[in-house]
């Protein structure tokens, strides 16, 4: 092991260790290696072997057969780094790269995918669960329905019915398992009560869920046109069908009352010839679907330019404002002749300490247009409406975003001004420049140096500066035209969460489209930073 | 000094001008009470104009800009002493002072304040930890070994920082659904879960603030204790460490902070009240329109900010230093 980090200390030194040199080494290594730290790594490797071992049944279990593999596949490298001699660097990358590839990078290319799906509300799952829900969603009791005797099973919180038919054969199944043919461990009065494996519910845990029992329909075939079994009152079970008649063969949903035909168009829905679908549909790609309908909708058109517009105005506007009160402080209080500096210092890094979201809080508070402390107080009893105008309201944002950003620039600006050498001074002021002169021309380039790349990455940050926004206007005041919740002022990620998780719809695909617009923005910055700081070519 | 000289057509400058004018007004009319105090302890004969132009003006500016810091801190901590609370009656500053918010926030039923507490010091505590081993694990590798591909790798954790984990919420949010069909324990609405996600940032924020650290430890500190007899292993673990320890307590502040302030992933994610964090809880309590105990929210983010805000003044020299590596040195 230890051969390879010889060579990469000496690294850029031409010679290569001799077979001596790496056979000192190994030994010292193997020396130094005690019986403790063995047992530790085989102790770790085999908590992470178990636990993908279960991850492996499990998945099995489920017949998801690529992530199985996936699983399969880290796990056989995992062990092979760790036992390996050689790999020494993948020893200490691998836990990280782990995590970034699967929650930094591959959700990324997944949002990607996204973006060209329907995803969302009505478009959850596979065609196959479509069917399956459209059916339970309209089960109807047979009238001349047999009875048939029902005990609630319960298997780990996955509830059952152990059905005996009229005939007296007993089959058992649940919501995802058509019913199968058992053989009861205990029969009472020719009614099967009990199987192994499975827990009879009592009468009284019946009762205190029933509302999960009566939901209950059991398959009674592979073939949902068969319908269900279900069970009013956990005893006595009907067979229920489905007013729907799904034809696998033409790929149909007929509704059998009015007649109505509604088929697979490919729109990711049973759709009838009129247009009308019925929901829910299922998950299909749709192209560029949904960055043509966030472009060419006018209803969703005009949210998305003023949003965009918005977002960066507000992270330049931000910028600008906390920089120059930044650096304008930091002029201030750069003179060793001022006392109690420190004082003012602490003062005023607090508000950059207390968490952001408290204090975008605290701020909506004190705005509160009729009881806030700054209309009440500060301003006498007026009526200003910080919130809910939208010009107000993004003012602001701003003002609340230059109390939370100001100390940052100033902690950065002071940094920075004290860097450079008091020759400076001296040697312009020989030269005859006044102190505006020596500052415009001498201090001014050399700080904006040293901060451009700060500046570059504050921009950034504020383009996404997701709390401010949602905890002080929560993106409002809301834009009522518009389809989807948005407000004045949403910037483009609070527009993306609330498109994704609030209101009544939950629009992944069209989400994630935003998401692109803000990958893409935040590209050209990053190449825009790179070129400009050139940090990616002094990475060596 | 020329340099501490206010600037001309600056805004300094210009704020100065102005002040001028007000200390000469001042002194036609004389202000004894301020001459006099500030003239004690001046060795050479005190001059108020001479004091003003030097450093006065920069006092004035430090208590304004201190005024505007500070009153939302006033005013929070004024409310969350105020016994009952609405928004209006918060407005009094210090009108009444008891710590019957505090209680009531403490103990309300409806509001599991010390749950979400305990989580948010659970969950942006682990990850801080781990945060920092994945980070200086990946650092010392890229510092002290060199392999195929490390430029790349550099390169790719510089780039992947600048693409916050937030934009790729809808795909978190799927693939925590799928983690939870098969493995509810680590899936959505559970703490692991959330940690397991805050973990992908790790290597992509903080290892080259690290990497650069692990730079500045001389290599040959290595070499002895190589000579030693020391494996890689042990260098890293009870040499480089202890070495490179400002660095750590840096990274895992900024990574503890982070965790704390993260709400989009955790609102997502976390979806029961009682697993919620308080940034998510506080947000959506005070968002209820029902909930009217301004009292008690305040107090409730007094006690939220006061160990981050203690932490942070504690330990602000190396968040300063650490805020600012690679770009000012």
């Amino acid at each position: 092991m230890s051969t390879t980090i010889d060579e990469d200390v000496a690294a850029g030194s031409a010679t290569p260790p001799t077979k001596r040199q790496k056979r000192a080494a190994r030994i010292a290594d193997a020396a130094s290696g005690g019986i403790r730290s063995i047992l530790v790594k085989l102790l770790l490797l085999g908590i992470v072997d178990a636990i993908a071992v279960y991850a492996i049944l499990v998945l099995a279990l489920s017949q998801e057969w690529l992530v199985l593999a996936v699983v399969v596949g880290v796990t056989a490298l995992v062990n092979w780094i760790y036992f390996s001699r050689r790999a020494l660097p993948a020893k200490y990358l691998t836990p990280g790269v782990i995590f970034l590839v699967l929650f930094q990078v591959f959700v990324l290319v997944y949002t990607g995918y996204i973006a060209f799906t329907n995803y969302g509300t009505g478009h959850n799952g596979s065609k196959e669960q479509a069917v399956s829900s459209l059916m339970a969603a309209s089960l109807e009791r047979v009238p001349d329905s047999p009875t048939y005797q029902v005990t609630v099973v319960d298997q780990l919180g996955t509830l059952g019915l152990l059905v005996t038919d009229p005939s007296g054969e007993a089959s058992l199944g649940t919501t995802e398992q058509q019913l199968q043919p058992v053989d009861p461990s205990e029969v009472d009065g020719g009614k099967a009560v009990a199987v192994d494996g499975w827990t009879t519910l009592q009468f009284s845990d019946v009762i205190a869920r029933t509302n999960e029992i009566t939901e209950l329909a059991v398959p009674f075939s592979d073939d949902p046109n068969d319908g269900a079994i279900r069970t009013p009152d956990g005893s006595s079970g009907y067979l229920y069908t489905s007013n729907l008649e799904y034809d696998e063969a033409a790929g149909t949903m007929t509704d059998l009352t009015t007649g109505t035909v509604y088929s697979d168009t490919g729109t990711g829905a049973f759709t009838a010839e009129d247009g009308t679908e019925i929901l829910p549909g299922w998950q299909i790609t749709v192209g560029f679907d949904n960055f043509v309908r966030a472009v060419t909708d006018t209803r969703l058109a005009g949210p998305l330019v003023y949003v965009t517009l918005w977002t960066f105005a507000f992270a330049l506007i931000s910028v600008a404002t906390t920089f120059f009160l930044g650096l304008f402080l930091a002029i201030v209080f750069n003179d060793m002749r001022m006392k109690g500096r420190r004082y003012y210092r602490v003062a005023m890094i607090i508000p950059y300490a207390i968490p952001s979201f408290l204090s975008a809080l605290v701020w909506a508070g004190m705005m509160n247009e009729s009881f806030g402390f700054i209309n009440q107080v500060i301003f006498g009893g007026a009526s200003i409406p910080w919130l809910t105008d939208p010009w107000m309201a993004k003012l602001s944002v701003i003002i609340v975003n230059l109390w939370l950003g100001f100390p940052y620039m100033f902690l950065i600006c002071t940094g920075a001004l004290q860097s450079i050498p008091d020759d400076v001074n001296e040697a312009s002021s020989i030269d005859g420049a006044s102190p505006w002169q020596t500052f415009r021309h001498i201090k001014l380039p050399l700080l904006l140096v040293s901060v451009a790349p700060l500046l570059i990455a504050s921009f950034a940050f504020n383009f996404n500066n997701f709390n401010v926004i949602y905890m002080l206007t929560n993106g409002g005041p809301r834009d009522t035209s518009a389809p989807i919740p948005v407000g004045f002022t949403d910037i483009l990620i609070s527009m993306v969460y609330k498109v994704a998780f609030t209101g009544q719809n939950r629009d992944y695909g069209l989400a994630a489209a935003y998401s692109i617009i803000i990958f893409i923005v935040v590209a050209v910055i990053s190449i825009i930073a790179f070129r400009r700081t050139k940090s990616l070519e002094e990475i060596n | 000094m020329s340099n501490q000289q206010p600037i001309p057509g600056s805004d300094a400058g210009l704020l100065e001008g102005e002040l001028r004018e007000q200390r000469d007004a001042a002194r036609v009319g004389g202000d004894p009470r301020l001459e006099r105090a500030a003239a004690v302890p001046a060795k050479r004969p005190f001059r108020f104009g001479r004091w003003f132009k030097a450093t006065g003006w920069r006092h004035l500016v430090g208590l304004v800009v201190v005024a505007f810091a500070l009153f939302p801190v006033v005013f929070v901590i004024s409310s969350s002493l105020n016994p009952n609370g609405t928004l209006t009656g918060s407005n009094a500053l210090f009108s009444q002072i008891g710590f019957d918010a505090y209680a009531r926030i403490l103990t309300n039923p409806q509001v599991p304040f010390t749950t979400w507490f305990a989580n948010t010091l659970i969950i942006a505590g682990v990850t801080a930890i781990l945060t920092v081993f994945l980070g200086a694990l990946a650092a010392y590798a890229f510092s002290r070994m060199r392999f195929t591909g490390r430029r790349f790798g550099l390169i790719t954790i510089v780039v992947v920082q600048m693409f916050p984990q937030m934009l790729a919420v809808v795909a978190i949010f799927l693939v925590m659904t799928a983690i939870s069909d098969w493995f509810p324990a680590i899936g959505l609405n559970t703490h692991i879960g959330l940690i397991m996600v805050y973990l992908g940032g790790a290597l992509g924020v903080n290892t080259y603030l690290m990497y650069g650290y692990f730079n500045t430890i001389p290599a040959s500190i290595d070499e002895a204790a190589k000579i030693d007899g020391a494996g890689h292993a042990r260098i890293f673990f009870t040499i480089i460490l202890r070495l490179v320890a400002p660095i750590l307590a840096v990274v895992a502040l900024l990574s503890f902070i982070f965790s704390v302030n993260e709400y989009v992933v955790a609102s997502v994610i976390l979806i029961d009240t009682e697993n919620q964090t308080l940034a998510v809880g506080l947000t959506k309590l005070v968002s209820n329109p029902r909930y009217a105990d301004w009292a008690a929210f305040s107090a409730g983010a007094v006690i939220a900010a006061l160990p981050v805000v203690l932490l942070f003044l504690y330990l602000q020299k190396y968040i300063v230093g650490g805020l600012s590596a690679g770009a000012v040195k």
